[in-house]
C-alpha cells in the first residue's frame, strides 16, 4: 500500500454516517474510496452544490466539481450559488473538511496555499473551510519531495488557517492537536516512534495509549 | 414591458476601456463565452477583472489575460492559467487574491446595500494585512468591504423577456450574486422564452436586476 493510499483509509475512518464533507482536490479527494461499511457521507462541493459524486456515462459541462472536472450529483443532493456555499462552509454546516498540506506545525497552523517566489495559485476556499468547518483534517506525506520534515515547530511558508488544525494524518501516524501541542495517538503497524520523531521537526507527545493506525493492519 | 433581449453589437456599445467587470463562472463553467468573446473582438483595455478564477489561457475568462486587456485582477484562484502568475510575477497585472467565500459575501454586500462583511476567515494569515478587525462577542473578525462593478457579464441556461434566470447545475456559481452588484447586468442564456413561460417559483434570479440578455440559442 502506497502512503497515499495508506493516508486516505486512515481518514476515512473519521466519518460519521450523515455527515457533510468537503474533500480538497489530490489526495483528500481519495477517502471517498475507503468509507467504511455502513458510512454514507453527503459530499459538499465549494463550487455550488451538496450531493457529489463521480462521473456519468455522459459527462455534463454544467456540473464540474472543485476541480473543475466532470462528475456527477446524487439524487437528493441540492445545487445552489457560490455564496449559499459558504454560508455552509464558514457556518458550521460542513462537519468535516480534509485538506492537503505544505507545512503543518505544533501549534495547529497550515500553509497548504503558496510558495513565495514559485507558486501563489490563489487560496481558493481552502482558507473558508479551515475557518469554518467543524473538524479540520490535514492528510498530506509526513516529508517532502527532498526528505525535508513537513511537520514544524512554526511553519514558514504564509499560512491558510491559525490553530485551526485538529487532526493531522500521515502515513507514519495520526497526531492530534491538543492545547499543549501535537499529540501522537496512533502509529502506522512496523513503524517505531524513534522513525517518526527522526522524520519530524515538530515536538510532539506520545500518547499513553499509542495505538497501530486504524483500517489498516488487516489491509498491509 | 420593456423587452431585454438584444443583439451581441447592441451589446458591445456599453463596453469602455478601464471599466470594472464582473464575470461570473467557475473554471470556466457557467462564464459566458460570448461575451467574454465581445470584450476580445472590441480590445476593450486596462480592465479591472473580478471572477473567482482566471480560467485557463483557452478558457473561461483567461484569453483576456493572454491578450493583455487586463490590468487588475481580483479573484480567489489563478493558478489555472499560467499567464497570469507571469504577467503578475513581470509586474504588468495586479492581483488581489480574496478567500472564495470573502468574493463572494464582498460581492453580495456590494450588491445589497451593505458598506461589507464580518468574517474570520483570513485571520492570522497575510489576507488580513491593512485590514481593520474588530471583535464581537469575543469573536476576532477581519471588515471585508464591498465589492461593486461597472458592469457584469453572467451566464444562464434560461431566461424570459423580463430578465428572469434559471441556471444549469454547477454553472449557477458566482452568477446570481454577480447580478446584484453591477450597473449594468448582461446576461448570455442558451434559451429565451416568453413571460410568463417560466414559474416565479423556480426564477433563480430576479429579472429585475437583468438589463439585457443575449440568446445563443438561436431561435429567436
Amino acid at each position: 500500500m502506497n502512503a497515499k493510499e495508506i493516508i486516505a483509509r486512515r481518514v476515512a475512518v473519521e466519518m460519521q454516517d450523515g455527515d457533510v464533507v468537503n474533500l480538497g482536490i489530490g489526495l483528500p479527494t481519495m477517502v471517498a474510496n475507503y468509507l467504511p461499511e455502513g458510512i454514507n457521507v453527503v459530499l459538499q462541493s465549494e463550487n455550488g452544490f451538496v450531493g457529489l459524486s463521480s462521473v456519468g456515462e455522459v459527462p455534463d459541462n454544467s456540473l464540474v466539481n472543485a476541480g473543475g472536472q466532470h462528475c456527477g450529483i446524487n439524487p437528493g443532493g441540492a445545487v445552489f450559488d457560490s455564496a449559499m456555499s459558504f454560508c455552509l462552509i464558514r457556518g458550521g454546516h460542513v462537519d468535516v473538511t480534509v485538506l492537503g498540506g505544505l507545512q503543518v506545525d505544533q501549534y495547529g497552523n497550515l500553509a497548504n496555499w503558496m510558495v513565495p517566489g514559485k507558486m501563489v495559485p490563489g487560496m481558493g476556499g481552502a482558507m473558508d473551510l479551515v475557518s469554518g468547518a467543524k473538524k479540520v483534517i490535514v492528510a498530506m506525506e509526513h516529508s517532502a519531495k527532498d526528505g525535508s520534515s513537513k511537520i514544524l515547530k512554526e511553519c514558514t511558508l504564509p499560512l491558510t488557517g491559525k490553530g485551526k488544525v485538529n487532526l493531522l494524518v500521515t502515513e507514519l501516524g495520526v497526531f492530534r492537536v491538543i492545547p499543549e501541542g501535537l499529540l501522537l495517538e496512533e502509529i502506522a503497524p512496523g513503524v517505531e516512534v524513534e522513525t517518526v520523531a527522526a522524520r519530524t521537526e515538530a515536538a510532539f507527545i506520545i500518547s499513553p495509549n499509542l495505538k497501530v493506525m486504524q483500517n489498516l493492519a488487516s489491509q498491509i | 414591458m420593456m423587452n431585454k433581449h438584444v443583439t451581441i453589437e447592441e451589446v458591445g456599445q456599453s463596453f469602455k476601456d478601464g471599466m470594472t467587470v464582473m464575470v461570473g463562472g467557475f473554471l470556466g463553467v457557467g462564464t459566458p463565452e460570448v461575451l467574454v468573446q465581445a470584450i476580445l473582438d472590441r480590445e476593450i483595455k486596462d480592465l479591472t477583472l473580478i471572477v473567482t478564477d482566471t480560467g485557463f489561457i483557452d478558457k473561461g475568462v483567461g484569453p483576456l489575460i493572454v491578450k493583455r486587456l487586463v490590468k487588475h485582477v481580483i479573484a480567489s484562484h489563478i493558478g489555472t492559467n499560467v499567464e497570469t502568475g507571469k504577467q503578475m510575477i513581470q509586474e504588468q497585472l495586479s492581483v488581489e487574491l480574496v478567500p472564495q467565500g470573502t468574493l463572494a459575501e464582498r460581492i453580495r454586500c456590494g450588491g445589497s446595500g451593505l458598506g461589507g462583511v464580518l468574517t474570520s476567515t483570513g485571520i492570522g494569515t497575510i489576507v488580513e494585512v491593512n485590514k481593520e478587525k474588530i471583535w464581537v462577542d469575543g469573536v476576532e473578525y477581519l471588515i471585508e468591504k464591498a465589492l461593486r462593478a461597472d458592469l457584469a457579464l453572467l451566464k444562464a441556461k434560461k431566461a424570459d423577456k423580463a430578465g428572469n434566470l434559471v441556471y444549469d447545475k454547477s454553472a449557477r456559481n458566482f452568477n446570481p450574486v454577480m447580478a446584484l452588484a453591477a450597473d449594468l447586468v448582461i446576461v448570455q442564456v442558451d434559451e429565451i422564452v416568453e413571460i410568463g413561460e417560466i414559474d416565479p417559483d423556480e426564477v433563480m434570479t430576479p429579472g429585475v436586476l437583468v438589463d439585457q440578455i443575449i440568446c445563443i440559442g438561436g431561435a429567436r
